[in-house]
């Protein structure tokens, strides 16, 4: 069956598999910050974006009210505006589909999408890895809300390592040109210098803002040589 | 009780955000400058996500075995390996440095 994939079906499939095991990481952790089985369960199926999951959970794990959770987990979600811009553009999908589109819009759904060179593979790309990535993700929280503190510490099964190899490989292929790699280079700094001196999930929208900032200097300084 | 009400809150707040997105016009998204920015700003999250999960632990950096995961992903990507093989590498390196006794 896998063989009938086409190349952004079997992206998505993995990305599906991959990110989804990792559920079980955000289910044992919740659990352990002292979230019920339900409010961890409500999180994945509800909230569905793990960034902002982990956020939530790990404001309130380390003693911090539910405001700064809510805070935390909101603006780390604000990616997922830019995507639904970029996948709108990309796809332009019919007005029905919308708002379900909405709800699977994600780092690995964009991404895979976003990874292809034609229409037709881009929607295919997006669903596998929105869908699966849902049944996945949502089914393993389940089991590691379950198993919670018998689990152990999710890091000694290397599923904190699994979460840094994932995001590297999404980022890894538009790492192609001096102009990006730039980008990175500035995103990861303005990430290292703010973590020790804001919450948890605010250097990532620091690294935003410094990334756009850098781009439309970059923009101005190439129209300048250009004139 | 009321961490339910911050738990739905939290799930209406990034619904609206996912949802946001795909509400703003079609003509200003078709502007070039907008997806060149919109490309730029992938680039800066990814990186930064990848980083914070690298590094970052609560308010603060702490140097572990996610450090040999971030190679081993690295060295699996440049070999082209299969996006799962890559994860799978990640998460060997750093379960294989825990339980050697590095933190």
């Amino acid at each position: 069956m896998f063989s009938r994939f086409t190349p952004a079906m079997r992206m998505g499939t993995s990305i599906a598999i991959a990110v989804g095991v990792y559920g079980i990481s955000f289910g044992a952790l919740s659990v352990t910050a002292g979230l019920n089985v339900w409010q961890t369960c409500a999180l994945s199926a509800l909230m569905f974006t793990g960034g902002s999951q982990f956020a939530f959970i790990g404001v309130i794990g380390s003693g911090g009210t539910g405001a700064a959770a809510w805070a935390a987990a909101t603006l780390l979600g604000v990616r997922n505006g830019v995507y639904g811009m970029q996948l709108k553009s990309l796809i332009r999908p019919p007005a029905r589909r919308i708002p379900l589109m909405a709800q699977l819009t994600i780092d690995e759904s964009t991404a895979t999408a976003t990874a292809q060179d034609h229409h037709d593979e881009r929607v295919r790309g997006f669903w596998t890895a929105g869908v699966g990535v849902y049944v996945m993700w949502n089914g393993f929280t389940l089991i590691g809300a379950l198993a919670g503190n018998a689990l152990g510490d999710p890091a000694m099964w290397g599923l904190d390592g699994a979460a840094v190899a994932a995001f590297l490989g999404l980022l890894w292929p538009r790492l192609h040109a001096k102009d990006p790699i730039a980008l990175a280079v500035v995103a990861a700094l303005a990430t290292i210098i703010t973590l020790p001196l804001v919450p948890p999930g605010i250097p990532v929208l620091i690294a935003a803002a410094v990334t756009a900032g850098w781009w439309a200097w970059r923009r101005r300084a190439a129209e300048a040589v250009a004139e | 009780m009321t961490l339910w009400i911050w738990v739905l809150g939290a799930c209406v707040a990034a619904y609206a955000i996912k949802l946001a997105g795909y509400l703003l016009p079609q003509s200003l998204l078709d502007r070039p400058v907008f997806g060149e920015l919109a490309g730029a700003l992938t680039v800066g999250l990814l990186t930064s996500l990848t980083v914070m999960n690298t590094v970052g632990k609560g308010q603060g950096i702490a140097l572990d075995s996610r450090l040999l995961a971030l190679a081993a992903g690295a060295i699996a990507l440049k070999l082209r390996a299969p996006y799962i093989v890559v994860v799978i590498a990640g998460a060997l390196a750093s379960a294989i440095g825990r339980r050697a006794g590095l933190p």
